[in-house]
């Protein structure tokens, strides 16, 4: 019988952790991640758990200690959030181009500068091209059932690449919720032991890692990188769906909610798919053909499985947390759109940037984007390329005099 | 404990020939007489920073050590090796593995008083059972000889040139050694290539199989940077000794021991003059800069002296 319990969403990532029991965690401490090291460390100091923690004096050690751990032959782990990410970058790469099959347990949080401790996805957006596999979650429950997943993801012999399990900070991370626990024996044997192949400590047959390589045999390695992040794709979809038959959770690179015949769709990564919902749910009562993409595995990157859920759609709006200065539009829209460039044409898309630096993200203007959607397609209403939402002083509405939209919202003022 | 060294010198090599290290490099012939100390049928990881040593003993597809090595980056040899000692740790007590091992990691001046000072600091602080060894060649010579805060004062690099309104580097080198000993760790030690070898030897010996922490400081010229003939460096490095600009000694528990103490201290000139990179201090009308670099190295001999006899 699967636990019933209530957790935030870092007690939840704690304790598969301490479910999986890996070998090393280095870990520095930064809002809002820092409670992940203080539950796994508490864990650890009562003897629930036998996993060595490495107190680091910086992020950069933490992944570079992982790395160390992980070639050695252990199964690694740390967590970070925000600008922890950005000070271990050079360490990203080099976990997986060494193909070192550890997790990361992000806390999504705005980078500096104004430096702000909320909620956005510019950490992980920017670690997008560092060959880390990324998973996101909605909630608590997600993030801890990813967790679960991560290894056996990771470390599968067609894929050995590090794996990033994000969450939203303070929004699921610190948030309590209700969530349905896997027993410790369920979780020890769907995850099993890790056994490398090639390791530092392996007596027989020693091992170098880390090596100069020219440009002779660089490419080849980053041509190699990337086939295993195609080869994750399968293996994704495997273990999502064994890990349904065990707790009946399946899961998949994303999440179709009410989309099937959905005329206007949101795509959209974490948290605010649960308040997109909540806005998916009204408006259909309304009789409005609404529907939402929410993305779980952003590297891989499934764009022809996204352009395919989409392509019944007349407007998307793709909703991105983190900026990307393209002046374009955020790193979602840029490869949602390239996806549907390839595989969808005749898909309109649109690229909103929400929710940085935590600023709210309302069912309202979730429901004011989909009626401006409408607007367009159906009025021939404006609605820009690129926009923000949200900021101080606007309402959250593209076209609030829109034929058919609500003039009245401006619930989105700070 | 004995030392032969030619019982020593025909162990079998830990670092194979082969790699790609400049002739008469100081950095490969510490490696080496480290790694002698290794008993035989110990089993090692080797850790590196990013340098000369890593870039010249493991490219790809070749690698120069026998045993088991890991290169990550620049500045986090030190956290890296944290992570290797402590998975071996976890899987020696899970059973998983049951050799044992001896854990050294190698870094030149800049990964190790510069950009890895850090991560180093972290390691040790934790008290990490493994020898940190930095191969002080007094600059980054891999990336072409700029200053790091090893190079002495006044030694002429490619960031720090002599001319017309220049006389080299500006500052005094870091003493490592002595921060390293600050942080309480179970041995320090600080020594050079002399003679046969006793002294780096028994110190790599002892640092190696003391518990926790371990750090050596190897003086280890580099004839590129330090513009000396290449069959002269344990002459330089004999200098080094004897003018007491490289002392050897080593914090053993907490307790300071000077192992060597020259019978005549040479003046410095004796150690700059052989070396191209202080050609400009032995130009007339530059005499003030010799004597400013005698008194720096006499300070730093009497504080020495002091911490030694105070124990």
């Amino acid at each position: 019988m699967a636990i019933r319990e209530r957790l935030s969403g870092n007690e939840a990532i704690s304790y598969a952790i301490k479910q999986v029991n890996p070998d090393v965690m280095p870990a520095f401490p930064i809002t809002p991640s820092t409670e992940i090291p203080q539950y796994v460390a508490n864990y650890i100091a009562n003897g629930e758990m036998d996993t060595d923690f490495i107190p680091v004096e910086s992020e950069h050690s933490s992944m570079s200690a992982t790395v160390g751990a992980s070639a050695a032959g252990a199964r690694a782990l740390t967590a970070t959030s925000s600008c922890g990410l950005a000070l271990m970058w050079e360490e990203l790469y080099v976990a997986a181009s060494n193909r070192l099959p550890l997790a990361l347990c992000l806390v999504n949080r705005a980078l500096s500068g104004p430096i702000n401790i909320n909620c956005d996805h510019s950490d992980s957006m920017g670690a997008r091209d560092t060959g880390f596999i990324q998973i996101y979650a909605e909630n608590n429950q997600e993030a801890y059932d990813n967790f679960v997943q991560a290894y056996r993801i990771s470390e599968h012999k067609d894929v050995r690449l590090p794996i990033m399990i994000c969450q939203d900070g303070f929004i699921t991370s610190h948030a309590v919720e209700n969530i349905e626990l896997l027993e410790d024996e369920k979780v020890k044997n769907f995850v099993g032991e890790y056994n490398p192949e090639n390791f530092l400590l392996n007596a027989d047959q020693p091992m170098a890692v880390g090596p100069y390589a020219v440009s002779n045999y660089y490419m080849e390695t980053k041509m190699a990188q990337n086939t295993a992040m195609q080869n994750a794709k399968q293996v994704i979809l495997d273990v999502g769906k064994e890990f349904g038959e065990l707790s009946g959770r399946s899961y998949g690179f994303f999440e179709e909610y009410r989309l099937e015949d959905a005329d206007y769709a949101f795509v959209i990564i974490g948290s605010a798919a649960g308040t997109s919902k909540d806005a998916v749910d009204k408006l259909r009562e309304q009789g409005m053909k609404v529907g939402l993409l929410k993305l779980r595995v952003f590297r891989p990157f499934p764009d022809i499985e996204i352009a395919k859920a989409l392509s019944n759609c007349k407007a998307v709006a793709i909703m991105d947390r983190s900026e990307s200065f393209r002046s374009k539009g955020g790193p979602l829209g840029a490869e949602v759109k390239a996806a549907l460039y390839d595989y969808a044409k005749h898909v309109t898309a649109f690229n909103l940037i929400y929710g940085l630096g935590g600023r709210d993200f309302t069912v309202e203007s979730a429901e004011g984007i989909f009626k401006d959607l409408a607007a367009y397609v159906e009025t021939g209403k404006a609605f820009e390329e690129y926009r923000y939402v949200g900021l101080r002083g606007e309402s959250y509405s593209i076209a609030r005099t829109a034929k058919g939209a609500t003039s009245d919202i401006t619930s989105d003022r700070v | 404990m004995s030392y032969n060294f030619k019982q020593e010198m025909n162990k079998p090599e830990r670092l194979a020939p082969g790699h790609r290290m400049c002739a008469g490099c100081g950095g490969t012939i510490a490696v080496r007489a480290v790694l002698r100390a290794l008993h035989e049928g110990d089993k090692a990881v080797i850790g590196n920073a990013t340098g000369c040593l890593e870039v010249s003993t493991f490219m790809y597809p070749y690698t120069a050590y026998e045993d088991s090595y890991i290169h990550n980056a620049f500045e986090n040899a030190g956290a890296t090796m944290s992570g290797v000692e402590t998975a071996y740790n976890v899987l020696k007590r899970k059973g998983k593995i049951d050799d044992t091992y001896k854990f050294i990691t190698f870094g030149g001046d800049g990964g190790t008083y510069d950009i890895g000072l850090q991560s180093l600091s972290g390691a040790m602080e934790r008290n990490h059972d493994f020898v940190y060894v930095c191969y002080d060649n007094g600059a980054y010579m891999n990336t072409g000889i700029q200053r790091s805060s090893a190079t002495p004062m006044y030694a002429d690099t490619t960031t720090t040139p002599v001319g017309s309104q220049s006389n080299g580097k500006m500052q005094n080198r870091k003493d490592l050694a002595t921060i390293l000993a600050a942080h309480d760790i179970p041995y320090v030690g600080q020594s050079t290539l002399l003679g046969n070898f006793k002294d780096l030897h028994t110190k790599a010996e002892k640092a190696i199989y003391t518990e926790g922490a371990a750090f050596l400081n190897v003086m280890a010229p580099c004839p590129r940077g330090w513009r000396y003939p290449t069959e002269d460096i344990m002459e330089i490095c004999k200098l080094g000794v004897e003018t007491c600009y490289w002392p050897l000694f080593e914090v053993d528990h907490g307790k300071w021991i000077l192992n060597y103490e020259p019978k005549k201290k040479l003046p410095i000139e004796d150690f700059l003059r052989p070396q191209g990179r202080f050609k400009h201090l032995f130009k007339k009308g530059n005499e003030d800069l010799l004597v400013q670099f005698q008194e720096e190295v006499d300070r730093r001999w009497e504080d020495l002296l002091y911490r030694c006899a105070r124990d």
